[in-house]
């Protein structure tokens, strides 16, 4: 649906600017005299003020992005690259296993990263990472209150990552394929 | 171009070509009736050739320009139409608006039915009709790829190939957004080491038989074949065998899925992250053309680089893998005069003010046949200012029938044009060495090369009064040089190679130098200018042209000449 | 010999003079301070929110009741802030133009303090005139030194050597100069009336005949709001605005350079406050308090009545801040040039036309 907005000129009152001044000064004057009483955005929403009482994010808030593991533990994470490649700030540093490096903490997988670095200092919490992951393997989450002595400190590593991150259930698909490999008595090569 | 760049023939009138004209989605082109075959063999055009030619792309898997034609993928189905004959007249029947009539090809039990033809191997005959962009050539795109990736395991996160991977492009373009197939998938086996440099996953192969028929037919090791039937046929190596010629990881650049994959790449770094730079194997002396792929100043991996005139579309897998040493942590970083941490305007100048008071003689160069051609001719012009005595090292191993040289070094034929070495290289040595012991020559400088190895032990190197060195990894040499200027490989600097047969060609610059390295021919340069030898350029440009114009082997050669692919001298 | 120093008219003068400058001085960044203090308070009460209310050194907590209280009100932010100020990394980025990146602070800020000498706080006290030098020409001085006050932006601007700088202080020149012709043109209307340049002179002229505003409205909007625009307070802090230009002529400066303009700005805030105080609204005179006071405790009466009024305005200023967006650039261009310079001069003819009707 189109809405039309009306642009006629301004009249010769509204261009000497006192309509819109007088507005402006009824809107503060309300709010002012509404704090003067006491009572602003905290009291409205009844919980006292911010850091004792932290802040009730909404539902599907963008946080910090955090990997997480499935139901078994194990990082989910393939070091597939693909949100390193599309972090639009190039937040996100991932060194791939390489050759020797060593294989994922669940079998099928094949890989996982060796080091998976977040900058949040360069994060913008755009979420394009969690929504190009194919693994489902990071989200971003609740937290907002981010905070480091120095910038080294602001660059969380998988460790970190992964024990903020929790445990996020899945589908598990490279643990269906195994056992759907291993049903497979009938095949003439040896599966494992 | 000059006639002296080039030592093909004269050109002769070519044989008048003989054409054919179809259309191709109702356009009409000339084709020539035949072209050569991976073996420059000539046979009759393809309809994928002629597509080619008409600017209509068609998808490929088993098809390979320079692999004999297997025909088993299906990919490349195209419909068709052939002119209708009158069989009494044997003339082509016409429409009634007086074009010829076209009967599309369909299935015979079937004639509502189009039948397309796969393009890699059916041969166009002359007024047929290709319809590369039909509804009919879609949808039989659309099934057989459907049909590919019945039992393909869509491993894209975990597979090295994503990103180069035809299954994955073909797929977006021609594909089906979802799969009809419900059923459990075959599953088969996964990281198979094929060898020492090759692992297979089963499940991904798609049975396209490139890499049997390239190590049977080009490699000449007939170690692949396919095992099992149905859809359990996989690639296997024959029992016993391992699939380890070295030229095995050209199956990888050719396998269009990730079923073949390179142990040394594996997991390494996604392929979309890699800068490519066009550059030269510098392993022996047949010159490759390779791509470095290379991010943040990490090298990850070389791959052959088509070039008819030099290596086709492969390279030996030595060669490949001969780059982890440029990254290695002992390089050399730091200039050093006399063991001492010093910085280029210090070295440079004492070197300046040494060989400008070095008497005639005095002076001997020994540069590496590893070093560019503009290196190795700014070495020569310091040694005819100095009057020094130059040369260079040999480095011989055994050739093989397809692309490695018995000649391990990149640049002979550079040395050699340049003047650094005379035909046989390394001749002048033992006279270098003798005047070292009898004291005349007390200046010697040295270019990437460890001359304890050649004859001039460390004895010897004692007895020198001033040792210049210039090289990137440490050695015997380096380790008592009294100035040491640390050097570039290939993959940090620009410049020239002249192949065994004489091919200049360039590389370029894929990484940054580490520490204080420079790349030789900037200081050399530097050198060289402040001694008064050569003057008149600031660039690899400029230093190429100005030494094509004096070298008489390169007259008419010029950097802006040489394109990817290099021009060839007469050596 | 030591008295005939004292009663030296010349020594008399120097000493008061350092006093009386010395007392402006400490009042009026006592005023800044809390002008800051009084602006987030103000402003988080328009934006339903409490504004700073944590802050308080160690021991103020133990005072009953009180020390609480003081905290509430963020009395303490002021000191907070400026010992931030004072400990931060004063940082020069590589590329500026050093020696006017380190001038353009000062440049900004000494103007901003200098007009201030030329205003009546009060009337007297004891012997002394309350204004720090009484000069004939009083306004006249005063635009000279305000117009100064554009170099240390633009310098600012230009010496940072990066482009969001630069912006603000083409900007900052551009506005500046504008309002400058209006707001100097406003003013003279006043004088056609008064017939005197003197600003003591002016204020015994509003206490004896009533205030200016009410004989000269029009000049009054015009010089209000000029002087938002010399301020760069919003609705016209365009070389600053920080949506557009990130901080403008300050972006690259940080630490105490950074609070200097800080400085500059609220206490160009308090001159222009203290200025309409003067020129238009009685300065230290109320309506029934406008002889200049014999005793001491007079004198005072008229130093608080100066303040309050001056507090008043600068209430205005705060407010208007939160109450008006932004103005584009060429609307305040345009409000400068086309309709206040062209509604000043009518003023200046119509006024003259006034006092010669009368006066013949
Ligand atoms: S949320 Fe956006 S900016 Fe942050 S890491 Fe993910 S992709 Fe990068
Ligand atoms: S987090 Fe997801 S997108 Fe990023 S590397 Fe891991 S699997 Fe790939
Ligand atoms: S071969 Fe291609 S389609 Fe198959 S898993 Fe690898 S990248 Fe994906
Ligand atoms: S391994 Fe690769 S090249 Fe070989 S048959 Fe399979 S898909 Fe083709
Ligand atoms: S490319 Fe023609 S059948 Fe494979």
């Amino acid at each position: 649906m189109t809405k039309v907005v009306d642009r006629s000129p301004l009249n010769f009152y509204e261009r000497t600017y006192l309509p819109a001044l007088m507005e402006g000064f009824k809107i503060t004057a309300r709010h002012f005299a509404r704090s003067v009483q006491g009572k602003n955005t905290a009291t409205d929403l009844g919980d006292g003020y911010y850091p004792e009482v932290p802040w009730r994010v909404a539902e599907g808030y963008r946080g910090a992005p955090y990997l997480v593991s499935d139901q078994d533990g194990a990082t989910k994470c393939v070091s597939c690259q693909l949100c390193e490649f599309i972090c639009p700030p190039k937040a996100i540093k991932i060194t791939p296993p390489g050759p020797e490096g060593q294989g994922a903490d669940r079998p099928n997988a094949e890989k996982m990263p060796r080091e998976f670095e977040i900058n949040m200092l360069r994060c913008i919490f755009c979420g394009l990472c969690q929504e190009v992951c194919p693994e489902e393997a990071i989200f971003l989450q609740q937290h907002y209150s981010l905070t480091g002595l120095n910038r080294e400190e602001m660059i969380y590593n998988k460790e970190k990552l992964l024990k903020l991150g929790g445990v996020h259930p899945g589908i598990q698909k490279w643990k269906h394929k195994l056992e759907e490999a291993r049903d497979q008595e009938s095949f003439p090569v040896k599966v494992d | 171009m000059s006639n002296a760049v080039t030592t093909a023939p004269a050109p002769t009138a070519p044989p008048p070509v003989e054409k054919i004209r179809i259309k191709v989605d109702g356009r009409d082109i000339d084709v020539p009736k035949l072209m050569p075959d991976w073996q420059g063999k000539l046979v009759p055009t393809t309809m994928l050739q002629a597509c080619q030619m008409a600017a209509q792309e068609v998808p490929h898997y088993c098809y390979h320009p320079r692999l004999p034609i297997a025909g088993n993928c299906r990919m490349c189905l195209v419909e068709f139409g052939t002119p209708v004959m009158d069989p009494a007249t044997k003339k082509p029947v016409l429409n009634e608006d007086g074009s010829t009539k076209i009967a599309r090809s369909v299935l015979p039990y079937e004639p509502q039915t189009p039948r397309g033809a796969i393009a890699c191997a059916t041969p166009i005959s002359p007024g047929m009709e290709l319809y590369p962009s039909s509804p009919a050539t879609k949808q039989m795109r659309e099934a057989v790829l459907e049909s590919l990736l019945i039992n393909h395991p869509l491993d894209c996160t975990i597979c090295d190939q994503a990103g180069e991977c035809k299954l994955q492009e073909y797929s977006v373009q021609h594909g089906q957004a979802q799969s009809r197939f419900v059923e459990p998938k075959v599953h088969k086996p996964k990281a198979v080491d094929l060898g020492p440099r090759i692992v297979l996953d089963d499940e991904r192969c798609i049975l396209c038989t490139r890499c049997v028929r390239f190590t049977r037919d080009i490699a000449g090791d007939d170690a692949l074949g396919i095992v099992n039937r149905g859809s359990y046929n996989t690639i296997a190596t024959a029992p016993g065998k391992q699939f380890d010629n070295n030229y095995s990881l050209n199956t990888v650049d050719i396998c269009p899925v990730g079923a073949l994959t390179s142990k040394d790449f594996r997991f390494k770094m996604r392929v979309w992250f890699l800068k490519e730079t066009k550059s030269l194997c510098t392993s022996c002396g047949t010159g490759c053309n390779i791509t470095i792929g290379s991010r943040e100043n990490v090298l990850h991996r070389f791959e052959p680089r088509d070039n008819d005139a030099v290596n086709g579309s492969w390279m030996c897998d030595s060669g490949r893998l001969n780059y982890p040493w440029i990254g290695r942590a002992d390089r050399l970083q730091q200039v050093q005069v006399r063991g001492q941490a010093s910085d280029w305007g210090t070295a440079l100048g004492e070197i300046t003010t040494h060989l400008r008071n070095a008497s005639d003689g005095s002076v001997a160069i020994i540069a590496s046949a590893r070093q560019t051609t503009e290196e190795l001719y700014l070495l020569r012009q310091l040694a005819v200012r100095v009057g020094a005595l130059t040369d260079s090292v040999e480095r011989e191993g055994e050739a093989d029938r397809l692309l490695v040289h018995s000649d391990r070094n990149p640049n002979s034929q550079g040395a050699r044009l340049t003047g650094i070495a005379y035909t046989e290289i390394g001749i002048s040595i033992p006279s270098i060495a003798d005047g070292i012991r009898s004291g005349k020559i007390k200046t010697l400088i040295v270019f990437g090369e460890d001359v304890t190895k050649c004859g001039i032990d460390a004895g010897l190197l004692g007895k020198v009064g001033t040792l210049i060195v210039s090289d990137i990894l440490p050695n015997a040499t380096t380790a008592v040089a009294h100035y040491l200027l640390p050097g570039c490989a290939h993959a940090e600097k620009r410049g020239t190679f002249i192949n065994a047969k004489g091919r200049v060609q360039k590389f370029l610059k894929a990484v940054e130098p580490k520490g204080d390295a420079r790349p030789e021919w900037e200081f050399l340069a530097e050198l060289t200018k402040s001694l008064g030898a050569v003057d008149g350029f600031s660039t690899i440009e400029g230093l190429f042209n100005r030494m094509a114009s004096e070298v008489p082997a390169l007259a008419g050669v010029e950097w802006s000449k040489l394109g990817d692919h290099g021009v060839n001298v007469p050596v | 010999m030591l008295e005939n120093i004292f009663s030296d008219p010349t020594f008399q003068f120097v000493l008061f003079s350092a006093a009386k400058i010395a007392v402006v001085f400490g009042v009026v960044m006592t005023f800044v301070a809390y002008a800051v203090l009084v602006e987030r308070k103000v402003s988080a009460a328009i934006q339903d929110r409490v504004g700073p209310n944590r802050t308080a050194p160690p021991l103020a907590l133990k005072i009953p009741v009180l020390g609480r209280l003081l905290q509430r009100w963020g009395m303490f932010q002021p000191m907070a802030d400026g010992l931030k100020f004072i400990l931060k990394e004063d940082f020069t980025p590589a590329y500026v133009r050093t020696v006017y990146f380190w001038l353009a602070p000062a440049i900004a800020v000494i103007p901003a303090f200098l007009t201030l000498a030329v205003i009546p706080f009060g009337s007297t006290l004891g012997s002394q005139k309350m204004v720090i030098a009484d000069l004939n020409v009083g306004i006249l001085y005063t635009f000279g030194i305000v117009s100064l006050g554009v170099y240390g932006i633009v310098l600012a601007g230009w010496s940072s050597n990066s482009k969001y700088p630069f912006l603000g202080g083409i900007r900052s020149s551009a506005q500046m100069i504008s309002y400058e012709i209006a707001m100097g043109m406003s003013v003279v209307s006043l004088f056609l009336i008064v017939g005197d340049l003197n600003l003591m002179n002016l204020i015994q002229w509003q206490a004896d005949h009533g205030w200016l505003v009410l004989y000269q409205p029009v000049a009054f909007v015009i010089f209000l709001v000029s002087a938002f625009a010399e301020t760069n307070r919003l609705p016209f802090d365009m070389p600053e605005s920080e949506s557009e230009l990130i901080g403008g002529y300050h972006t690259e400066y940080s630490s105490m350079k950074f609070a200097l303009f800080f400085l500059g700005e609220y206490a160009n805030m308090i001159a222009s406050s203290a200025m309409m105080v003067t020129l238009f609204f009685g300065g230290w005179s109320l309506p029934w308090l406008g002889k200049p006071a014999e005793t001491l405790l007079g004198g005072l009466v008229h130093i608080g009545i100066f303040i309050a009024k001056m507090i008043v305005l600068m209430l205005v200023f705060i407010w208007v801040r939160w109450m008006l967006p932004r103005f584009r650039y060429d609307q305040l261009m345009d409000l400068g040039w086309r309709r206040f310079i062209p509604a000043a001069l009518a003023n200046i003819v119509a006024t003259a036309l006034g006092v010669a009707l009368l006066n013949r």
